[in-house]
């Protein structure tokens, strides 16, 4: 009688156990990749959950507001004019274009509208905010694909910017210079002229990117196709700006704007609303590349037409707004921006409703990572251009 | 080293002293390039100056790093695989020890004068393939896997094209003898020519350009640093590092770059061999270091200057790089290579 001992019954087992668990884990199951919060490519504190599959993504999964600091709800505790200290600080690189929207809805409530200077005054620094924001866009999207050296040339440029808005508004990046019913000061003596160089360096700059990085072989291979957003797709995840003109769709508030950007006056210069019709990675750059270039002539124009006069209204020394509602939104460096003020009559604000570009480009994230590599998720998410700071409030 | 100088010597003597020169070429001429190029030529194309403190134009910062690096804490992660974890860097290290025994500096000058010299070094080029495995495994991290597996798929696939490049050195020199193929270079010609001798990146050019791309790719230098992508991957494979072992994957990258720059300047560029002197001559034995690291320096430039310019390539690009262009390229040279050879 062969009989089988309980020894090898055992070693037979324990054998069928482990082809049977061998089996189990051949089977690939995903992996769930935590990138963020604390992760070089969210430049912040973005977090993205991706289940992947090899390199591939099967879903991602935006985790915001790890930065909420809650704008929204301490504007309702501060004076209008207090106000302005507080939504500087929302996309922090293109600060003074964050209060514009705010101060004409205000001054919409109260029916004043600023002097002709100060429009002028008020939209060059608008541009100028919007060129120091996307200068560091040119040279963020190449440390995004892995080139390390145009960031330091745009942050070397956009140190000329900035010097200027300093010389301006006292503040390198947080201006507060914005009133309602006009602006704090005129601009210092010299400054148009000093203000026309930088505007040639700022092309010049362009011409070197244009060289640099968008020409590079490896650099369209990394970015052409990658990320397409078809028009009605971004359309219907509510993206604007420079993202929604990369993928076709001609609609800039600048020039398209309903509920009346009156306080600037982009309405009397000379300029062009650029798309791409790709949609993909590589022409949102080349949208922001030549929207940079624009800036430069609009602010141009703005200096050679300067009108003089005053630059601040006739307002009250302590501001009340009266009862009313007002939405104002302006293309902002990032895209469209808005804010929904509701006053009750008196000192502060009932309600301020802040639409901050970055979260709605955010939002296509879980619908534009499903999938591509995981390299890829670098340049989509660099070339949406996010600022941690506007996505959170 | 020189068979006469050694012939009083007892095998320990000579074992310590070809250690002892070893680490001083390898460490030496690492430190060399990290402060010229890392920290000075980068710097410049930056539009910065980089470290100007610690001694004079900063030339001590290296040191302040070493030191800086020496007293942190040694960390392992609490789930790392301990013994793995902590002997990547040391087998990625070996192998860059293990290259530069074959690299000569001059007629007398070598640590092993191997009649498969080259092959030799090519075979042990490989094992740091293993240590960055090591490393991505036993982590323990996602970032160091995904780095660690992207570096072993370069690694393999960048392998081959360098070997190919080899080989039509190899066939026009006849040896694989890494002397001889300096002699061989020294004493060539080019249609009757020998002022210059024959360098061969004028014949094999093609070679040389296959060399520096796949080099390039070997040292996972941008374009083709996808497994350190420090933009994605945080530091891929090195990502768990602190201190000292941090340090020793720091230095196996530099001093491999110096490596690989020595093995290409001996391939292509005739090693330590200047036209007008003769290589045997005794002199050359103290100016043959010098010439080397001349051309290494010269070439490990070209390396960062790549570096610090080029966005990288994404993993599938670059595989598609390496066996769809750069190995049939490499093929049909040593195809013409021994034609050539077989007609001249």
């Amino acid at each position: 009688m062969t009989a089988v001992s309980s020894r090898q019954q055992l070693n037979y087992i324990a054998a069928q156990a482990a082809d049977a668990r061998v089996n189990l884990e051949i089977e690939t199951e995903g992996m769930t990749l935590n990138i963020g919060p604390q992760h070089p490519a969210t430049h912040g504190t973005l977090r993205i959950v991706a289940k992947l599959d090899g390199e591939q993504v099967i879903a991602a999964d935006p985790v915001m507001g790890y930065m909420h600091r809650g704008y929204e709800k301490l504007s309702e505790v501060r004076t209008y004019p207090q106000v302005t200290t507080l939504i500087n600080r929302i996309d922090w690189l293109g600060s003074f274009a964050n209060e514009v929207p705010f101060i004409l809805a205000a001054e919409q409530l109260m029916e004043v509208e600023a002097p002709p200077r100060a429009q002028w005054i008020r939209t060059v620094l608008f541009e100028m905010s919007r060129i120091a924001n996307i200068v560091l866009f040119l040279g963020d999207m190449a440390v995004q694909v892995g080139a390390v050296t145009p960031i330091f040339f745009a942050f070397r440029d956009r140190e000329h910017i900035l010097n200027q808005i300093e010389a301006a508004t006292g503040g390198r990046f947080h201006p507060n210079f914005d009133r309602i019913g006009g602006l704090k000061d005129d601009l210092p003596k010299g400054w148009t002229v000093e203000t026309k160089q930088v505007m040639k360096k700022m092309r010049s700059f362009c011409d070197e990117i244009e060289g640099l990085v968008m020409g590079n072989e490896i650099f369209q291979a990394r970015t052409r196709g990658i990320g397409v957003v078809p028009p009605d797709i971004g359309l219907s995840y509510g993206l604007s700006g420079a993202n929604i003109r990369g993928s076709g769709v001609d609609w800039d508030v600048r020039r398209d704007g309903t509920t009346g950007a009156g306080g600037l006056v982009h309405d009397e210069l000379d300029w062009r609303v650029w798309t791409h019709p790709d949609g993909d990675s590589f022409s949102r750059f080349w949208v922001r590349l030549q929207e940079v270039r624009e800036s430069t002539k609009m602010v141009d124009q703005l200096l050679d037409g300067l009108p003089s006069g005053s630059i601040m209204a006739k307002v009250p020394r302590i501001i009340k707004v009266p009862a009313g509602e007002a939405y104002v939104e302006t293309e902002n460096p990032l895209g469209v921006m808005g804010y929904y003020v509701v006053s009750k009559g008196g000192l502060v604000p009932f309600r301020v409703k802040i639409r901050s570009a970055s979260f709605n480009n955010m939002s296509i994230t879980p619908w534009l990572l499903t999938g591509v590599y995981v390299p890829d998720i670098i340049t989509i998410l660099g070339s949406l251009y996010f600022i941690l700071g506007d996505i959170d409030r | 080293m020189s068979s006469a100088l050694f012939a009083e010597l007892a095998y320990w003597q000579q074992t310590g002293i070809r250690v002892g020169v070893g680490l001083a070429a390898v460490l030496l001429v690492a430190g060399a390039l990290v402060y010229m190029h890392l920290f000075k030529a980068v710097s410049f194309m930056q539009s910065r100056l980089g470290p100007m403190e610690a001694g004079p134009y900063g030339s001590l910062q290296l040191l302040a790093e070493v030191g800086k690096h020496l007293q942190k804490e040694d960390i392992f992660p609490r789930k790392a695989d301990r013994f793995v974890f902590g002997a990547a860097p040391f087998v990625v290290l070996a192998s860059t020890f293990l290259l530069v025994v074959v690299v000569p500096a001059g007629p007398d000058l070598w640590f092993v004068d191997s009649e498969l010299g080259i092959y030799l070094g090519m075979a042990v080029s490989s094992v740091s393939v293993l240590g960055i495995l090591m490393a991505g495994w036993g982590s323990s991290n996602k970032y160091s896997l995904l780095g660690g597996l992207r570096a072993t798929g370069q690694l393999i696939a960048y392998e081959l094209p360098l070997i190919l490049a080899v080989i039509g050195v190899v066939i026009q020199a006849g040896t694989m003898n890494m002397a001889d193929i300096v002699y061989a270079q020294a004493n060539g010609e080019i249609f009757g020519l020998g002022i210059v001798g024959n360098p061969y990146i004028l014949t094999q050019g093609v070679a040389f350009i296959i060399f520096l791309i796949a080099m390039q790719a070997e040292l996972a230098q941008a374009p083709f640093d996808m497994p350190v992508a420090e933009s994605e991957l945080v530091t891929g494979y090195m990502t768990e590092y602190s201190g000292m072992r941090f340090l020793l994957f720091f230095i196996g990258e530099f001093a491999t770059a110096g490596v690989f720059a020595a093995l290409a300047s001996v391939l292509f560029l005739g090693g330590w061999y200047v036209p007008g002197i003769d290589p045997s001559a005794n002199i050359m034995n103290v100016l043959g270091p010098l010439v080397m690291l001349v051309k290494i320096v010269g070439l490990t430039f070209v390396v960062f200057w790549t570096r610090f310019t080029m966005p990288r390539f994404r993993e599938d690009q670059l595989q598609r790089l390496a066996w769809k262009f750069l190995i049939p390229i490499a093929l049909a040279n040593i195809v013409v290579t021994g034609i050539l050879k077989v007609t001249f």
